[in-house]
Parts: structure tokens; C-alpha cells; sequence
């Protein structure tokens, strides 16, 4: 047979064996059959010899366009098969993007807490330090140094929990206040969070709940002083347009002493149910510290002056995210816990 | 405190709106908790004329013609009250008018005869007898026949009143009074006090022999009396029994209405003794003896104690101290003379005796609030004018005063203005402050700014110094003068939290960050909590802080243990239909040093951990351990535990951190699945971890300050180890082992467990990736092999763990 003649059989056996072959292992053995070393492509050069030697450089030239070709077949080939190869491996891997998503959701902290850390960094800015004291407290700091001294009616004004005949679940963060003052001494800015405990339970009221006590002792403190500050504090925590009303009241351990009113956030003091309709709202009490707390902490009351606060955290949590009873601070339902992304 | 303003008006011209007095008590430290107006609910209900009135045939009912002036002449009502006739006056409730308890009246037919509205009772209006005499009958009220048709009816029957309820502070109990609400609100408005009438004819004669003594002056400084004779016991006139049924107090015979009323308008509790009931001349106000028995008016039974004051006859208590009569000296309408009492008692004595028996009356109220002797003296002339006003009977010219000799004048001290607006940081002008004082009472020389002061006898509360009178002019000033300001004078100070509060809030984060959520339990539960988790009646977490009054049976014990109060939250959440979660709780645990208390408790902070749900399982919960462990820069080890007595012995650990056992946790027991408070069915399959930590252990291994470790310049190497081993052989042993064969192992990873024939019955086989640090210079392949001999060599002997063929 003419050489031509087998070049020409073999392209067209060649080309029916490369669309026969549907995956990588029929390919290789096209490969193996036609393009190897040993192959029948490879073959076509041995049969040079059998040619006139003018004859074979035209005859190789052929031989060698139609190895370039076959190569170039069986290439396309591959790459027709990776193809639909990674086709149907995407087809095979599709998934169905709108299952539900496989989650672990982070938690997050309870209200109290992100409240109360909300009122420390507004309080820590204005140089307060944070400070601790304990839940269980002793007569003389929960009351006698506060200057409630036994039979005083004040102690009526509380609820208290007795653990022994002086000791008591402390009723208010104010004890802090001694004991912070036992350790530092003035210029001093302090706030003491923690949980306090009152014989009291109902909508509004947890026979445990959280308060903040703060405190500055310098010289020269006045009550604008703790105007300014509350000033300063509501509109961290309620808004820049929210405006504080002090009002005269009683605390043993501050004089005078002040309740502090906000302008009601919600309707911004037209009145509402929020506000009761009287477009305050009260959130904390106030005063400045009595000369019997100071001395009591070996502070001079001639020099030194200071206010005091107490900010209940349950209080303006429940303001803050509209909780209308206290009961679900503590009863822990997640549904009500995962509400409190911040 | 009930103040109606009627009755105030008799002591202070008040010419502003109610609702002003109210706004202007407030600004002064008097909260009005409510302002009641008495004829809130009435309107549209006007004074009619029957002119006509007819029985209707086959019916209790009159049809009536009511004349109710410029609302209708002849306005056509039917009733079924049969006092009514025609000429009687009557409240007439036209269409479309309310009365109390939200009624509305409308016209509509009654028995199908048109009725335009409805002739009221009295009882209707919300009036009784002591308000308006004849309301209480059971029919129509019958008005005056000087009333006027269509006069609304709240000015008629005296219901165009309004009572305020105030809130006085503890501060100021000179207040809890109508006259001393007076006094405040003269000063507020800048007007005379009236004050009430004491003078009282002496009538009566000597009674020789009789005295009274007070054994215990250290709580009865001051004790009166006073007797009166021929006594007339009858109804009290009109206008007390009003004023007393305002405050809410119902009228009873004249002389108990006198010592109420006295009580309402003075704030000074009286008591009166029938005289011929008292056993002897003398009365005696002492310390009552153990087991002492006592009758109240009330008929309540008691048995004193020395605690108790009592005033006695010489033989018997006939009265608890400043709480209650005895009914052993009652007034009675046989009485026919009286001593009338006026004492101050000492709060506390007061107080313990009401709680401790439970007996809380307005008097001990009163007193528990303190009481002056300026008071006590103002009641006793107040309540013996009243007899003479009224003339029930005659004033004997004895008074009987048992003085302890406590002064008998307001404070006296100096106080300097500059000092008073050095405490408010504003300027208060100096004629302001001084007008505040006068008004307020207060005696006050000026000398060039520096005062002296004399408080008002009545406020015992004033303490020398300026604070106080600061207090005094700036609520009377008004708080809208200050000015707010920013420390201008003080000095700069370092704010923050302390680190111990920063590493709390990084452990909260990092819990947070693998799903918990932060839980807030209460502080207290009860003994059954701790049963309910069977801790052994013997374990030192039952030696708890116990509270002495509980306010209820559930919380009577600080908790020495987290644990019981998350699996409460946990089977609450179940409850409510919550199938998984994850929470935490960072809060003190309570352990007394002593018992019985005397010192302060030990508080410790617990990390409490709870975690429910199908997807958890055991190592869920280690994984979110090791997850903290690795944020807060610790390795956790664990030991089993089988000995906690809430856990599953054999799904359960202790946590150990650098040697340190700090807290187990694992799944909970399988008699307490079975315990729980959830439906049957749903028990069983409950998965519920427990986890309780001390976190102060915790907190004091986690490292405070960081410091960079290089990086190692090259990788480390690793090599797969497939282990047989015995079933007993733990993971964990296996581990130790490997790291302890060879300093240069960095990490040792479990990949898989098989079990089956290949390796045999009883044993199993564990792969392990194990990791070698390459220092300095590359890990040759015979060092390597060196390491991997060695740990072969170790774990074979001794945990007879080989390599897997």
C-alpha cells in the first residue's frame, strides 16, 4: 500500500478510536495504540526505510504533518473529555443552596450584664475606677457607717435579709462605698456594681436585683457637680436629647438628697404610658454624701466633699429594651436570652 | 399618708388648683402618689324635685316627674325605691351620666314605661353615713329640701373634694399629719398657719391620789395624762365624722373618734383608758413580765415578754405601748370617766413589739416613725379642747406628766451661708435662704453670713450643720437652680476596670463565642435544691449560709453550688418547648468560715455551665472547655470522675489545670434524668451536661501578661502510629505516654478507633498522629525513627500498648 494510503487508513482508524474513547483510560489506550513510542504512528517512520532515499524527505515531511495532526487530535480529545468530566462532576456536586444552614450561633451576654457594662465605660471615661465588694455584709457597712444606725427608721425603708444577728445579704451597693474608702482615699471616683438583696417581689420588684453605686470625693464637689455628671451619664445611655430633673428626697447617707428623673425617651416628655403620662421617668437616687459617712471612713468633712448615686441596672435594662416585668431577667428562657445580641 | 384638702384648708389659705398644689408639694420632697378627686366618676348627676310620683299597676315601681332646673323641668323617671314621694329632693342621674364603679346611665324604657334616668341611694354616689348622714339608708337619698334643682350633685353631698396621698420620707415624720402637710404647704406658698384650737376649760375637780409613773423612760421619754369625768358617749358631729370617713377611718362614739381625729390632724396617737376599769390609782409604764398575758381591743390574745412595754393599773396591763389598747379598759358606752394618754415611745420598742406580735396599727405606725414631744404635747390640748367643744364631758385641772427631761427646744447651732452654697455650687441670694428658713420655722440671726439657727421643735430630724439647712433651702428653692457643672476643681483620676473584671469579661466572650448564653439565677434557693442534685446530707456543700427571715420556702439558703439552679433553668427551657441550649453563669457561691455565722462568709465565684440537646453529647461540652482552655491561653486535663454525686460515673470528669483539680463536669446522673420535673416520656431521652467550675482557681492559673514565643523555622514533622491496645487502655493514658517517651512530640492527635476481629476481642485500635518539632536543623529520617523505637518501646511497657501489625 502506498504510503499516502496508510497514512490516510490510519487518520481515519485513529480518529473513530478517539471518538469512541469516553473516559481517560479509553484515551490512554488511543494514546498507547497511535502516539506511544511503540505506536502505530511511530510505526509509519520504520516503513521510511522501505523508500528511494529521494523519496524520503517528502514522504517524512508527510509523515511528520500527520503526527503534528494526530497530536493535535487526540489533545483536542482530552480536552473535550476533561471537560465533560468536570461537568458532570459539577452537575454530580450541586447542591441544594437553600437547606437550611448547618449553625452554631454564638450566645451572648445577659442584659443585665451588657447594661452594666454600657453605664461602666460611660462612668469609666470620666475616670471611675470599678470595684467589687461582697453580696454578704456586715451591720456596720450595709447600714451603721452609712449612717443608719440601729432604730433608725431608714432601716425600715429596706427589706433586709438576715444571715446572723449582724449580718446581712447586703441591701444596697452603697456598703461598697465604705469599704472602697477604707482602701483609697480622696480625690476618689468609684463605682461599685453588684447583685443586693431586698425581702420584695412582684412585677417591678426581684427579691434580688443589681445596683451601681457611685462615688466622687474631692475637694470642692458640689450638687451641680453631680448634676453635670448625671447629665452626662442619662445621655450616654438614653440619647443625647434626654434631659435629667432632680427633686428633693431622703437617703440617711447623702444630704441634700435627690431622686433623679430622665425626660421620658419615648415620647420625649408629651406624656405617655412609659412615663405614666407625667413625661419623666425616675431612674436613680442621689445626694450628697453625708459628713457621717465620711468621718466614718476617717475622711475630713471639712475638707473634702462629695456625691453619691445609686443606679438600679434591672431598672434601666427594662427601660432600655421596653421589659415590663422583672421576673424574666431571672427566669433565663433562651428565647427571651438570645434577644440581646449587642 | 391620706390628706383630704378640705381639711387642709381650715390651717392654710390654698388659693391654686389642686393639681398645682400637687405639682409644687413634689418639687418640695413631697410625692402626691395619687391625687383622688371624690367625684371623678360622677357626672351628669344633678339635684332633682319629685313633683309627681305614681305607683305603676302590677309593678314595685313609681313613675315619677323630676324637676332638675335648667336640665329638664318635668323629666319623666321610673324607680323602685319606695321612700320616694313627691316634694322629696333627690340625686338624679341624667342620660348619659356616670357614676363610681364606671355605671352609665342611660334613658331607656324600664317594664316598657320610658324612664330618662335614675333617682340615686346614697350608696350609689359611693357615700355612707359618716360622709353624708342618711346615705347608707336602702333607697333613695333624701337631700335637704334647700337644695337647688339641677345643682350638680358633688357640691351638694360634699363629694367636691379631693384627697391627696402623699409619700413622706422617712426624714420627716413631723409630716405624717394633716397639720403638719399644712405647715409644709404654708411655707410652700408663703401664708400663715392656722393653727388648730387647744385651749379647754377646766371643769372637773381634783382627783387626789392618783399618779402615774414611767419604770422605763429610756423608751417612754415623755408620758401624759389626763382625765375627764362625766362622761357624755355619744355620736361625734357631722363634720368629724366626714373628715374621719375621708381618711378612711369609720366613726365609732365621740371620745375613740376624738383620739383618732387627734391621731389624723396632730400625727399623735392617743389612747383612752375607761378610768373605773383601772384597778387601781396608779398607773405604771414598765417593762411587761415574761409570760404576761394581754387582751387587745381587737380581742386578740397575747403573751408578752420584757421586750413588750405596757402600761399597767398597778396590777395588769391594760395597754401594749403606743400599738393597742387592752380590752380590759375599753371605752364603752358605760363609760363615765376617762384618762386620756399622750405619750413618745421609742421607735424601735414600738416596732419590735408590732412585728413581733404581728399587731400593725396606725398608732404604731406612727410611732414607728417617731414621735415629738412637742406633739405629744399639742395632742393632749388638742384632744381635751375637743371634749370641751363637743362637750362630752369635764376636764379635770391635773395633767400627769412623766418627763424623762429631754430638751424641750428646737437645735440651736451656728451655720455659715457660704458654706450652705459651697455644697450646692451656686449662689442662693442671702435674703432667699433667710426668707426659706423663716418660712420653714426656723429661727435665724445673721451676722454677716454666718447664722445661728434654731430648728422648729417639731423636726427632730434637723442635725446641726449646714447639709441640712442646705437640704432645707434647696428644696424650697427649687433644684431647677443648679446649675449643672463638671468638676471644674477636682482632680484627674484613673478609670477602668480592674484585670480580675477584664478576665471575667474574656471568659464570658469566649463562652458566648461557642454558643452559651449568660444565664442570671437568684443568689438563694432551698435545701431540696441540693436533694434534687443528691448531695449527701453530710457533704460540706450542706454546710450552707442560711437565711434567718426567707421570704418565701424556696429560697432559704445561699447556694453553695450553681449547678442546681442551671438545671432548673434547664428544665424550664424544656418546659417551654426549648430543646438545646447552651448557658453559663458567672456568680459567688456561699460558704460560712463558722457556724453559727459571726463573720463574714466565704463568697466564691463559680463558673457554672449547662448544656442540653440532641446534638450534645460529652465531648461537645469538653470541646467548648478546651475551646475556653485555648482563649484564655490554659490547658485543660481531665480525671475521671465518678464520685460527684449529679453526674454519671461513667460520663463524667474533673477539669485539671496545671495539676489543679478546678471543677468537674459531664452528663447528668441517670436517676436524676429520671427525677426530673418533665413529662414521662420526654425524660428518657434528655441529654443534659453539667459543668460547675471554681472559677477563682481558674482565673488564677490563666498567665496575665503575654510574651511572644518564636515561631519554629521549620515545620513539624509527622508520623501515623496505629495502636492495639487493651480496652481498658484510655485514650488519654496512651497520650501522656507518647509525650512522655519523647520531649520532641509537639502534638499527639487521636484519628480513629477500630474494634473487631482483626485486632481480637477486648482489645482496640488507635491511630495517632504524632507530631515532632524540628529545632534547629532539619529531622533526619533515623532520629525520627530513634523517637518513634522509643515511644513504641515506652507504651509497650507499660501499657502493653503495640504497634499494630
Amino acid at each position: 500500500m502506498a504510503m499516502e494510503d496508510r497514512i490516510r487508513e490510519l487518520r481515519a482508524r485513529m480518529e473513530d478510536a478517539l471518538a469512541k474513547a469516553e473516559n481517560k483510560e479509553q484515551l490512554a489506550e488511543v494514546w498507547q495504540n497511535y502516539l506511544s513510542k511503540k505506536g502505530q504512528v511511530a510505526d509509519l517512520m520504520k516503513g521510511l526505510g522501505s523508500l528511494s532515499p529521494e523519496e524520503r524527505p517528502a514522504m517524512g515531511k508527510v509523515i511528520n504533518e500527520f503526527k503534528g495532526l494526530a497530536q493535535a487530535r487526540y489533545e483536542a480529545r482530552a480536552a473535550f473529555l476533561e471537560a465533560a468530566e468536570l461537568e458532570k462532576r459539577n452537575r454530580a456536586e450541586r447542591v441544594d443552596i437553600t437547606l437550611p444552614a448547618r449553625k452554631r450561633p454564638a450566645g451572648n451576654l445577659h442584659p443585665i450584664t451588657i447594661t452594666k457594662n454600657e453605664i461602666i465605660d460611660v462612668f469609666a471615661g470620666m475616670g471611675f475606677e470599678i470595684f467589687e465588694s461582697p453580696e454578704i455584709e456586715d451591720d456596720d457597712h450595709n447600714f451603721t457607717r452609712l449612717n443608719v444606725p440601729k432604730n433608725h427608721p431608714a432601716r425600715d425603708m429596706q427589706d433586709t435579709f438576715y444571715v446572723a444577728d449582724d449580718i446581712v445579704l447586703r441591701t444596697q451597693t452603697s456598703a461598697g462605698q465604705i469599704r472602697y474608702m477604707d482602701e483609697v482615699k480622696p480625690p476618689l471616683k468609684v463605682l461599685v456594681p453588684g447583685r443586693v438583696f431586698r425581702s420584695d417581689s412582684d412585677a417591678t420588684h426581684s427579691p434580688m436585683f443589681h445596683q451601681m453605686e457611685g462615688l466622687v470625693v474631692d475637694e470642692h464637689i458640689t450638687l451641680g457637680d453631680l448634676q453635670g455628671m448625671l447629665d452626662v451619664f442619662v445621655r450616654g445611655i438614653f440619647g443625647p436629647e434626654v434631659k435629667t430633673r432632680l427633686r428633693p428626697s431622703y437617703f440617711p447617707f447623702t444630704e441634700p438628697s435627690a431622686e433623679v428623673d430622665v425626660s421620658c425617651f419615648q415620647c420625649g416628655g408629651k406624656g405617655c404610658s412609659l412615663c405614666k403620662h407625667t413625661g419623666w421617668i425616675e431612674i436613680l437616687g442621689s445626694g450628697v454624701v453625708h459628713h457621717s459617712v465620711l468621718k466614718s471612713c476617717g475622711i475630713d468633712p471639712e475638707k473634702y466633699s462629695g456625691f453619691a448615686f445609686g443606679i438600679g441596672i434591672e431598672r434601666i435594662a427594662m427601660l432600655k429594651y421596653s421589659i415590663g416585668n422583672i421576673g424574666l431577667l431571672f427566669e433565663n428562657d433562651l428565647r427571651f436570652l438570645k434577644q440581646f445580641k449587642d | 399618708m391620706k390628706v383630704p384638702l378640705s381639711w387642709l384648708k381650715e390651717y392654710v389659705d390654698i388659693d391654686i388648683t389642686p393639681e398645682q398644689l400637687e405639682e409644687k408639694l413634689f418639687g418640695c420632697g413631697f410625692e402626691v402618689e395619687e391625687l383622688i378627686r371624690l367625684d371623678a366618676e360622677i357626672d351628669r348627676v344633678v339635684v332633682g324635685a319629685v313633683t309627681e310620683c305614681e305607683p305603676i299597676e302590677g309593678t314595685h315601681l313609681h313613675l315619677c316627674k323630676v324637676d332638675c332646673g335648667e336640665y329638664g323641668k318635668d323629666i319623666q323617671i321610673c324607680t323602685g325605691a319606695d321612700n320616694v314621694y313627691v316634694g322629696m329632693h333627690t340625686p338624679t342621674a341624667l342620660d348619659g351620666s356616670t357614676l363610681p364603679g364606671g355605671v352609665v346611665i342611660k334613658a331607656k324604657p324600664l317594664r316598657g314605661i320610658p324612664s330618662a334616668g335614675m333617682l340615686c341611694s346614697g350608696d350609689e354616689l359611693g357615700l355612707n353615713d359618716d360622709l353624708f348622714p342618711g346615705a347608707e339608708y336602702y333607697g333613695l337619698l333624701d337631700l335637704p329640701k334647700d337644695t337647688v334643682p339641677g345643682t350638680p350633685i358633688a357640691s351638694v353631698v360634699g363629694l367636691d373634694d379631693c384627697i391627696f396621698d402623699i409619700s413622706v420620707t422617712a426624714n420627716r415624720p413631723d409630716c405624717q399629719s394633716v397639720l403638719g402637710i399644712a405647715r409644709e404647704v404654708a411655707a410652700i406658698l408663703d401664708k400663715p398657719l392656722k393653727m388648730p384650737a387647744t385651749d379647754y376649760r377646766v371643769t372637773g375637780e381634783h382627783v387626789p391620789g392618783f399618779s402615774i409613773r414611767v419604770d422605763a423612760p429610756d423608751i417612754c421619754p415623755r408620758y401624759l395624762g389626763h382625765q375627764v369625768r362625766d362622761l357624755k358617749i355619744a355620736e361625734s358631729p357631722r363634720w368629724m365624722k366626714r373628715r374621719l370617713a375621708l381618711c378612711g377611718l369609720r366613726s365609732i362614739n365621740n371620745i375613740v373618734d376624738i383620739t383618732n381625729y387627734v391621731m389624723l390632724e396632730i400625727g399623735q396617737p392617743m389612747h383612752a383608758f375607761d378610768r373605773e376599769q383601772l384597778e387601781s390609782d396608779c398607773i405604771i409604764v414598765r417593762r411587761a413580765k415574761e409570760g404576761e398575758p394581754i387582751t387587745t381591743l381587737d380581742g386578740k390574745e397575747f403573751t408578752l415578754s420584757p421586750e413588750n412595754l405596757v402600761i399597767c393599773d398597778g396590777e395588769k396591763p391594760v395597754a401594749l405601748a403606743g400599738v393597742m389598747g387592752g380590752l380590759n379598759s375599753e371605752i364603752t358606752e358605760n363609760t363615765h370617766e376617762l384618762l386620756f394618754e399622750a405619750a413618745k415611745f421609742a421607735r424601735d420598742s414600738v416596732r419590735r413589739t408590732a412585728r413581733s406580735l404581728g399587731q400593725n396599727t396606725d398608732s404604731s405606725s406612727h410611732f414607728e416613725k417617731g414621735i415629738s414631744e412637742y406633739s405629744v404635747e399639742l395632742g393632749m390640748d388638742r384632744a381635751l379642747h375637743l371634749i370641751d367643744e363637743l362637750g362630752c364631758g369635764k376636764i379635770g385641772p391635773d395633767r400627769y406628766d412623766c418627763d424623762a427631761g429631754e430638751p424641750k427646744e428646737g437645735k440651736t447651732f451656728k451655720a455659715s451661708l457660704p458654706r450652705i452654697n459651697a455644697i450646692l455650687g451656686i449662689e442662693v441670694p442671702e435674703e432667699t435662704a433667710l426668707d426659706i428658713l423663716r418660712r420653714l420655722d426656723f429661727k435665724a440671726e445673721n451676722d454677716g453670713g454666718l447664722l445661728t439657727v434654731t430648728a422648729p421643735r417639731f423636726r427632730e430630724d434637723i442635725e446641726v450643720g449646714e447639709p441640712d439647712l442646705s437640704e432645707e433651702i434647696i428644696r424650697m428653692y427649687g433644684f431647677d437652680h443648679i446649675t449643672p457643672t463638671f468638676l471644674t476643681d477636682s482632680t484627674v483620676t484613673n478609670g477602668g476596670k480592674r484585670p480580675e473584671m477584664k478576665t471575667a469579661d474574656r471568659v464570658k466572650r469566649s463562652l458566648c463565642g461557642q454558643g452559651f448564653c449568660e444565664a442570671m439565677t437568684m443568689s438563694f434557693y432551698a435545701d431540696e435544691d441540693l436533694d434534687a442534685l443528691h448531695i449527701a446530707k453530710d457533704a460540706p456543700e450542706r454546710n450552707v449560709v442560711r437565711i434567718v427571715n426567707p421570704i418565701n420556702a424556696n429560697m432559704t439558703i445561699m447556694r453553695p453550688l450553681l449547678a442546681p439552679s442551671l438545671l432548673k433553668v434547664v428544665v424550664t427551657n424544656l418546659k417551654k418547648g426549648n430543646t438545646e441550649g447552651r448557658l453559663f453563669e458567672l456568680a459567688n457561691v456561699y460558704a460560712p468560715k463558722e457556724q453559727p455565722i459571726t463573720e463574714l462568709p466565704k463568697e466564691t465565684q463559680h463558673l457554672g455551665l449547662a448544656v442540653f440537646g440532641s446534638e450534645e453529647d460529652f465531648f461537645s461540652v469538653k470541646g467548648a472547655l478546651e475551646d475556653l482552655a485555648e482563649d484564655l491561653a490554659l490547658k485543660f486535663s481531665y480525671e475521671r470522675a465518678e464520685d460527684v454525686p449529679y453526674l454519671h460515673p461513667g460520663i463524667a470528669a474533673w477539669v485539671v489545670c496545671e495539676g489543679e483539680r478546678i471543677g468537674c463536669f459531664g452528663k447528668i446522673s441517670n436517676l436524676m434524668t429520671k427525677e426530673l420535673d418533665l413529662p414521662k416520656d420526654s425524660k428518657e431521652n434528655q441529654k443534659i451536661f453539667l459543668g460547675e467550675l471554681d472559677y477563682e482557681k481558674l482565673a488564677a492559673h490563666i498567665p496575665a501578661q503575654i510574651r511572644y514565643q518564636p515561631i519554629p523555622a521549620l515545620p513539624d514533622v509527622s508520623r501515623d502510629l496505629s495502636l492495639v491496645a487493651a480496652e481498658e487502655v484510655s485514650c488519654g493514658a496512651v497520650e501522656n505516654e507518647i509525650r512522655k517517651a519523647c520531649p520532641q512530640v509537639s502534638a499527639v492527635e487521636l484519628f480513629d478507633i477500630y474494634r473487631g476481629i482483626q485486632v481480637g476481642p477486648g482489645r482496640k485500635s488507635m491511630s495517632f498522629k504524632v507530631s515532632f518539632r524540628q529545632d534547629e536543623k532539619a529531622l533526619d529520617q533515623e532520629t525520627e525513627e530513634r523517637y518513634v523505637k522509643k515511644i513504641l518501646g515506652n507504651l509497650k511497657y507499660r501499657l502493653g500498648v503495640e504497634i499494630r501489625a
